[in-house]
């Protein structure tokens, strides 16, 4: 990225609360979010499963009907895409704002072609006719780096691997040369050696097509080295944004400084232990009063924490590094590393978890720990009869 | 009764949708949920109520019934519903509504035994040939394959055939010619509880096959099997009728409710009454099954819905 | 497609072998003189020379597995034998009846496939409206009514009733026998045979019908929930174009099953039915042969309508073939 002019803002999101309604009661799932998206840029989302961030992204593309939106806007090149007619929308889904999804192998429909499936954009958005919808989608699968593109576009999605699979979604998402990519958890359903392979073709398209990408995920490590902003959320609500490096070496946020220590990383010596977060995420039927990251924060102070509901305040003058901590300032000498290494004496002994607790952290005695996350796929792990 | 407990064990944590119920834990579906799911379901409940009292009006049918159901009425030949007759008489001069009393009884024992029959051969079977696969699965499934090739109906006949028109030859014949579909939904059950790691940990403990089938497996694959079940009733109540109806079931003056239309046949112009209450105890029974059926799968299984 | 055709083929074939012999042995091989229940029944008391006549036809004396090779020799030949009580082949019969139950078949499938498969999408698509609810109780209902009671039922409405309050002709269905028996391109009725086949063809629709519109409403329910179908949505179609384009295709996969698979059922409603309507088809005439103990006659109809049964369900797993690629293509062919 050169210099110059200001790039423009493409997505802006204003105050934007909404939920479900369920038997049990309100679901906050979003709750009061204020965020841009420039051109050209990578705007990674991160949190654990429940913190509102494929919901928000449903919320841009209006893909959820059962969320009631309360309040705010989103404003797509400023006008509000909450205001505007079916029609308008239906144009800028899919056309000006794609999205990625999860499991490409449940995201593409079993009974078409590839070719026919990424070829149907062109067909929507530009009315091209369906042959040349195929040689558009033949040109896209030639583009995300699918060799023999002509073959495989007349194949079904089942004779494709599951890297190959996630690369026709790019190739789907990317036919329109959307302004906007969003990809929610691109790489979760793949194999740790084609994730990098994958998240690569994004990168690479995102130049070649100079959209912008809003990328969600639970792993902070994905977004390293890729991310030019980071919005971490916690219960529905943004715990910290900021560049990627002043997320990643002056994180201001407990969670954030949670997860980073949580974060096994390439320096690792091994002699430090990784410290899971404590507890788990809160139920956003009953989000926890006053900072709703309270209960599991290890420097909360129970008089203050309990009853403030911490604003989103800036870190310094001149940044878009904030914080919704209400004491940011404290935090600028925490060290992780130190953090890791007075885990010592704690009774974990090997914790290998992730952020999603995909893995739980194993006592000594092989029992389940105390982090097993909800949401993860508790009996797939379980030796035992549920 | 412990049989019922691991209904709740059937559906184990699932994935958590994570954009619908973002934190919410799947509940599970303890027999109070059950319960209290199958509460909200009226059709269900009205279904259930109705069961209840055809169970009561079969075990005290003769003190329910004014008449009894061979008993003829001199002189009151196919009348109209009456205050005597509530409704009404047949060509011979027997009380409909007395018979059609009786005939909850046969109904019931036809559709009750002959579904215990269904349910034990397919839940053999099926476990059988889900668990131990291959050459087993293979013969049991090609056996199915074979029965499902015979049009239930003419089975029914040819097997009615044989063994006489009494209502105990009904039961057989509904309750070895109904285990089919059951089987394959049991087999394919075992079928993917035998890739969970329970079972695979179960095997390699050196557990008898027939104690991981019985302890550890069917109690798991039973959910499905309790909504078929509960379907099946009426499905065999209304095959009993159609066997009567066509006349290799019991035979007259047994007070079956397909016999009781068959009879009204030729009488349907002036005396529909024979033809329609008879029909309606059928059509109710059957529908009163369904509905229960039909409710306990969406309170078995809320996904579903 | 072809080798799948072939492999499937291969498959029905010993299957109906076996479904033939095993009927076979249903009425030879169990304990009981064949020779009597061939020729009627014990309980008939038959005439001594017809016992003889079917010893001698079915080579009774023989041991089992000769009478066994020569049942199958004539199967093979297509000689089915003659009736006991007209003594006419049962190959005219099965001739002149299955022409009618054809017909009678043919419409009500085309009532089961354009009402079940409309009503069950229009009733997932509105879930839990008004409608949804109202169609989700008439579908119980009338997958719960007995076929021959909800014939005579019609019976009565449509041709009792006009007639006792004397309403115009044209308001008066008939509802015995076959009619004037005039078709043109041999389904579709003309003149006055409409009114001989509306009742029989709804009453034999109505079960199937209510099933298959069961099982459309379900399983476009799970697939309106896919992520393709998210996805489809994501790329801006319309929710009309997401349902038919990348919905519909899906949900019929199990509903395709499900009518290959009742067509038993039908078989059965369609005994019922054509006993009711003494329409002159397969099914009454299998009606007609179990209360006349007809053994020659109902074997032999057995055999042609299992025959009939195999073939439609390999249509049915051909069609599931064209809709699923990922069968059509070798994979998962074994679920």
């Amino acid at each position: 990225m050169t210099t110059v002019p200001v790039p423009e803002t493409l997505l802006s999101v204003r105050d934007l609360r909404g939920g479900f309604d369920t038997p049990d009661g309100r679901v906050k799932a979003i709750d009061g979010l204020n965020f841009d998206i420039a051109r050209g840029e990578l705007f990674a989302v991160v949190g654990e499963s429940g913190s509102g961030k494929s919901v928000t992204a449903m919320a841009i593309m209006g893909l959820l009907p059962t969320l009631e939106i309360d309040s705010g806007e989103i404003l797509w090149k400023g006008e509000d895409l909450l205001l505007m007619d079916e029609e308008r929308r239906r144009a800028i889904r899919g056309g000006e704002i794609a999205m990625i999804f999860q499991d490409p192998l449940s995201a593409l429909n079993p009974v078409h072609t590839v070719g026919r499936q990424i070829g149907e954009m062109a067909r929507i958005h530009e009315g091209v006719s369906r042959k040349a919808a195929l040689a558009r989608a033949i040109e896209m699968l030639d583009l995300v780096g699918i060799p023999e593109p002509a073959k495989r576009a007349d194949m079904y999605p089942h004779e494709f691997s599951g890297g190959m699979r996630q690369r026709a979604m790019i190739a789907m998402a990317i036919t329109c040369k959307p302004a906007l990519l969003i990809a929610d958890e691109p790489t979760t359903a793949l194999d740790v050696t084609v994730q990098a392979q994958v998240l690569q073709v994004l990168v690479d398209i995102k130049d070649e097509i100079d959209s912008a990408i809003m990328l969600i995920t639970h792993d902070l490590g994905v977004v390293a080295g890729l991310a030019d902003h980071v919005m971490v959320m916690y219960a529905g609500r943004q715990a910290e944004v900021g560049t990627t490096d002043e997320i990643f070496y002056e994180s201001r946020h407990p969670y954030t400084i949670g997860l980073l220590a949580s974060m096994p990383r390439l320096d690792d010596t091994g002699a430090e232990a990784l410290v899971p977060i404590p507890g788990q995420p809160p139920s956003l039927i009953r989000v926890p009063s006053g900072c709703p990251f309270h209960p599991r924060c290890r420097f909360a102070r129970p008089d203050v924490c309990r009853s403030t509901v911490p604003a989103l305040m800036p870190v310094g003058a001149g940044t878009r590094h904030a914080s919704a901590c209400l004491f940011l300032d404290e935090l600028d000498e925490v060290d992780v590393a130190g953090l890791r290494r007075s885990a010592g004496d704690d009774e974990l002994v090997v914790a290998d978890t992730t952020l999603d607790g995909t893995r739980a952290p194993r006592r000594a005695d092989g029992a389940a720990g105390p982090t097993l996350e909800p949401g993860t796929d508790v009996h797939q792990d379980s030796v035992f009869e549920p | 009764m412990s049989g019922l407990d691991p209904l709740s064990a059937g559906v184990a944590l699932e994935d958590v949708d994570e954009i619908e119920a973002d934190e919410e834990l799947a509940p599970k579906p303890l027999r109070a949920d059950v319960w209290r799911r199958f509460r909200q379901n009226k059709l269900a409940l009205v279904g259930l109520g109705f069961i209840v009292l055809l169970i009561l009006v079969a075990v005290f049918a003769p003190w329910i019934a004014p008449y009894g159901p061979a008993e003829r009425s001199p002189g009151a030949f196919r009348e109209p519903p009456s205050l005597e007759h509530w409704f009404g008489t047949d060509t011979i001069g027997l009380d409909v509504f007395s018979r059609v009393v009786y005939g909850a009884r046969i109904s019931l024992r036809v559709g009750i035994i002959a579904t215990l029959m269904t349910v034990v051969i397919g839940l053999v079977l099926g476990a059988v040939a889900g668990f131990y696969g291959g050459k087993t699965d293979g013969l049991i499934m090609r056996v199915t394959d074979v029965f499902l090739a015979i049009p239930y109906i003419v089975l029914a006949v040819a097997i009615a055939t044989l063994f006489g028109k009494s209502v105990n030859s009904v039961i057989l014949v509904l309750g070895l010619t109904g285990w089919l579909g059951l089987c394959r939904i049991v087999r394919a059950s075992f079928l993917s509880l035998n890739r969970l790691e329970y079972v695979e940990a179960a095997r390699s403990l050196g557990f008898r096959n027939s104690r991981i089938i019985f302890r550890h497996m069917l109690p798991n694959a039973l959910q499905p099997v309790i909504v078929y079940a509960t379907i099946e009733v009426g499905t065999i109540i209304l095959a009993e009728a159609a066997l009567s109806f066509l006349g290799v079931g019991p035979v007259p003056p047994t007070p079956a409710w397909g016999l009781m239309v068959s009879e009204a046949k030729s009488t349907l112009a002036v005396a529909p009454h024979m033809l329609f209450f008879p029909g309606m105890a059928i059509f109710l029974t059957v529908l009163a099954f369904v509905f229960v059926g039909d409710g306990l799968r969406d309170a078995l299984d809320p996904k579903l819905k | 497609m072809f080798a799948y055709f072939v492999r499937r083929l291969l498959l029905v074939v010993p299957t109906v072998f076996f479904a033939l012999s095993f009927l076979f042995l249903l009425f030879f091989a169990l304990p009981g003189d064949p020779a009597t229940l061939l020729a009627g029944g014990a309980d008939r008391n038959p005439d001594p020379g017809v016992v003889e006549r079917a010893r001698e036809r079915y080579g009774l004396d023989e041991p089992l597995y000769q009478q066994f090779g020569e049942y199958w020799g004539r199967a093979a030949q297509w000689d089915l034998g003659e009736s006991f009580k007209s003594g006419r082949s049962v190959n005219d019969i099965l001739g002149e009846k299955a022409i009618n139950s054809l017909r009678l078949a043919i419409w009500a499938i085309l009532i089961e496939i354009v009402v079940g498969i409309s009503v069950g999408v229009l009733s997932a698509i509105r879930r839990y409206s008004l409608s949804d609810k109202l169609t989700t109780i008439a579908t119980a209902a009338a997958s719960a009514v007995p076929v021959f009671v909800l014939g005579f039922i019609l019976q009565y409405l449509f041709a009792v009733v006009p007639e006792k309050q004397g309403w115009p002709d044209w308001l008066h269905l008939r509802t015995q026998g076959l009619g004037p028996d005039t078709w043109t391109f041999f389904f579709i009725p003309t003149g006055e045979q409409w009114r001989y086949l509306i009742l029989p063809a709804v009453t034999l629709a109505c079960v199937s019908t209510a099933l298959a519109a069961r099982m459309t409403r379900g399983s476009m329910l799970e697939v309106l929930r896919a992520d393709y179908l998210r996805t489809a949505r994501a790329k801006g179609l319309s929710e009309r174009k997401v349902v038919t384009g990348h919905g519909l295709r899906n949900a019929m996969l199990p509903v395709i099953t499900l009518i290959g698979l009742d067509f038993g059922t039908v078989i059965g409603a369609a005994i019922l039915t054509e006993t009711v309507f003494s329409w002159p088809g397969l099914g009454s005439a299998i009606a007609d042969a179990v209360s006349e103990r007809d053994l020659p006659v109902l074997l032999g109809l057995s055999l042609a309508v299992t025959i009939a049964f195999a073939l439609v369900n390999l249509l049915v797993d051909l069609s599931y073939a064209w809709f699923d690629p990922r069968i059509r293509l070798g994979k998962d062919a074994e679920v």
